[in-house]
């Protein structure tokens, strides 16, 4: 176990390093130059005013002028320390703004997934014990529809039409959860509900067929057959074994939640990662883009890490490997 | 077998399309959705095509006299803010989606799959590094890649279909390689070998085939996840870019500005793409059932 712990910590640092390197390229292989659009920003649009000096000394400010490799190698070396860079924008520190951010999107995050284990779990159970039934049929469309219904339309029409129905008044100052929970739960239910039916769509569509799977084995008829209740076969026998692959996918639904974060902070204008990298990568704001990217991409490695240790304590099939 | 049952067999054989009516029908009866979701597809790709048609109306120039219109006989879904008549931007963004949809997953998940065919025959150290990128691709959220990519490279159509595209190899490529992993031990692929068959030959006449079922069942399935990708690029600013029409950015900015005024403006593109998606994912679901033994009957 200990060998296989270390084995996939391994693995996941080597792949952060992959992410890195992909991230850094990314960056470098934008056409058009970085210095020219601050030069233009800092000069209020005026073309004719940005000299080839400026240029030079604004390359020269961040780094731009070193060579690829010792630009990469100073980025790591910097991030790993906890050193992120300055937007090249607003000035303001990467890392001190993302320690102001990452709350409200983490949060976002885990009240969706929440939810989406509400919701998504029970239904998947009642799918595959009431099978082709009316309810069924019923639970099986709307499951489907929450992966089709794009989120940011459900959510656009949930905000607007709140407005004008029902008088919402569109919240825009974000209210810390230790200030005011009750209001901070307010302004959070909505996009993490949006943000959950998604993942609560996929872990039931999951919990479905596994759990058909499941019910057909012999050992379930065994249960049935010494005359165990049907509750206490399904609770006890069943579930243990239908669970296994249902959390599996808790590391993509958590990628996905975090991907769809971007959408649902822009829309309810919540003051976290999602909106700051959106706004970072319409500016073309390399260090806050490059570096959130990676930040992003390692909390998933550390997720899949995490259910890949979870799955071998669940499994002893894979436990014993 | 009976005199009559070789009767059956040889008529049905001398006319190859009642074989494929039969089928067809076969499919409608026993996969209603997913003759459904087939339907809504090819109204959509048929709609798309005719488009010039269907509607008179340009979706692009601005006629500020008819502006945020309800729909009436002339403007069928109403009109925009600068006038412009909804139902043919629909259409134009019908095509846009599409175009992007298939044209993504042609590429994504081919170059997936390829490259899953590739490195599951081969194995070893170029299958660890081909891996290993995989994981990388996979460990960043596919709406963050594709906005990376596209904020980068530029909002070219190209690269929009580029960006949609990459985020598809990986889930392609696991799937292929682990079907490649099962068949490479068959007999028939040690047959091959035994013949002195070339790695380039098994890799073609043998295992290829064998993965055709799965990557179409990934393929499919990708369909929806393509069309919706593209129009969170686009309603996030970084895909399509105004004014031309494309479902995300239908919704983005305006149509809620004016949605007291004119609420047709934030429903009909919304509307599209969810019936476009929900179309993609019926009928990737019954691929799915019809291809996969497995899960027949679930």
């Amino acid at each position: 176990m200990q060998q296989y712990i270390a084995r996939r910590l391994l693995f996941g640092l080597l792949t952060a390093i992959l992410v890195s390197l992909m991230v850094f390229a990314l960056m470098r292989i934008a056409p058009g130059d970085v210095a020219q659009m601050i030069a233009l920003d800092a000069s209020g649009g005026e073309a004719s005013s940005i000299t080839e000096e400026t240029l030079q000394q604004i390359r020269e400010s961040l780094g731009l002028d070193d060579a690829l490799h010792i630009q990469y190698i100073k980025w790591v070396r910097d991030f790993a320390t906890g050193n992120w860079g300055e937007s090249f924008f607003t000035g303001r520190s990467v890392f001190s703004e993302f320690k102001t951010k990452f709350p409200v999107t983490l949060e976002l995050v885990i009240l969706s997934q929440i939810l989406a284990v509400l919701l998504g779990i029970p239904a998947g159970i009642i799918m595959a014990l009431k099978q082709d039934s009316r309810l069924d049929y019923i639970v099986r469309i709307l499951s489907l529809a929450g992966l089709s219904v794009p989120s940011f339309w459900s959510a656009t029409l949930l905000l607007v039409g709140g407005a004008y129905f029902l008088g919402w008044n569109p919240r825009l100052g974000y209210v810390s959860f230790f200030d005011n929970p009750i209001e901070n739960l307010g302004q959070f239910i909505w996009p993490a509900l949006m943000l959950g039916y998604i993942s609560a769509a996929t872990k039931a569509r999951m919990m479905r067929s596994t759990m058909l799977e499941v019910l057909r084995q012999d050992y379930i008829r065994t249960a049935h057959a010494k005359g165990l209740a049907a509750f206490v076969v399904t609770a006890r026998h069943a579930l243990k074994n239908a669970f296994i692959p249902v959390v599996t996918v808790i590391g993509i639904t958590t990628a996905l939640a975090l991907g769809g974060s971007v959408v649902m902070e822009r829309i309810f204008t919540l003051p976290g990662i999602g909106n700051y990298i959106l706004d970072g990568m319409l500016r073309r704001d390399f260090p806050v883009v490059q570096s959130l990217v990676l930040v992003l991409a390692t909390s998933v490695i550390m997720v899949n890490l995490l259910v890949d240790l979870s799955y071998g304590w669940l499994d002893p099939r894979v436990r014993f490997q | 077998m009976t005199i009559e049952q070789s009767d059956r067999v040889s008529s049905v054989r001398s006319q190859p399309g009642q074989a494929v009516w039969k089928a067809a029908t076969g499919f409608i009866t026993r996969k209603p959705l997913g003759a459904a979701g087939v339907v809504i597809i090819f109204t959509m790709i048929i709609m798309a095509v005719a488009t010039p048609l269907i509607t008179s109306h340009d979706p692009v120039e601005w006629n500020l006299t008819d502006k945020l219109e309800a729909p009436s006989l002339t403007h069928w879904l109403g009109t925009d803010e600068m006038g412009r008549d909804l139902w043919s931007r629909i259409l134009m963004g019908a095509r846009v989606s599409l175009l992007i949809g298939f044209a993504s997953v042609a590429f994504g998940s081919t170059f997936g799959g390829v490259l899953g065919i590739a490195s599951g025959w081969y194995g070893g150290k170029f299958d660890q590094v081909v891996q290993r990128i995989m994981d990388a691709l996979m460990s960043i959220p596919g709406i963050i890649l594709a906005l990376a990519i596209t904020a980068s490279l530029g909002q070219s159509l190209f690269n929009i279909i580029l960006a949609v595209g990459i985020v598809q190899i990986p889930r392609a490529n696991r799937v292929v390689r682990s079907q490649v992993l099962a068949v490479k031990e068959s007999q028939y692929v040690e047959g091959a070998r035994a013949i002195g068959a070339s790695n380039l030959r098994i890799m073609t006449s043998h295992i290829t085939p064998q993965c055709v079922a799965p990557w179409l069942i990934i393929a499919t399935s990708a369909l929806g996840i393509a069309i919706l990708t593209e129009a969170q690029l686009s309603f996030l600013g970084l895909g399509v870019q105004q004014p031309e029409p494309s479902w995300g950015g239908m919704l983005s900015g305006s149509a809620r500005d004016y949605f007291v005024l004119a609420p047709w403006m934030a429903i009909w593109p919304g509307v599209g793409l969810s019936l476009a998606v929900y179309g993609f994912n019926l009928f990737g679901d019954a691929v799915r059932d019809v291809l996969d033994p497995r899960l027949r009957g679930t």
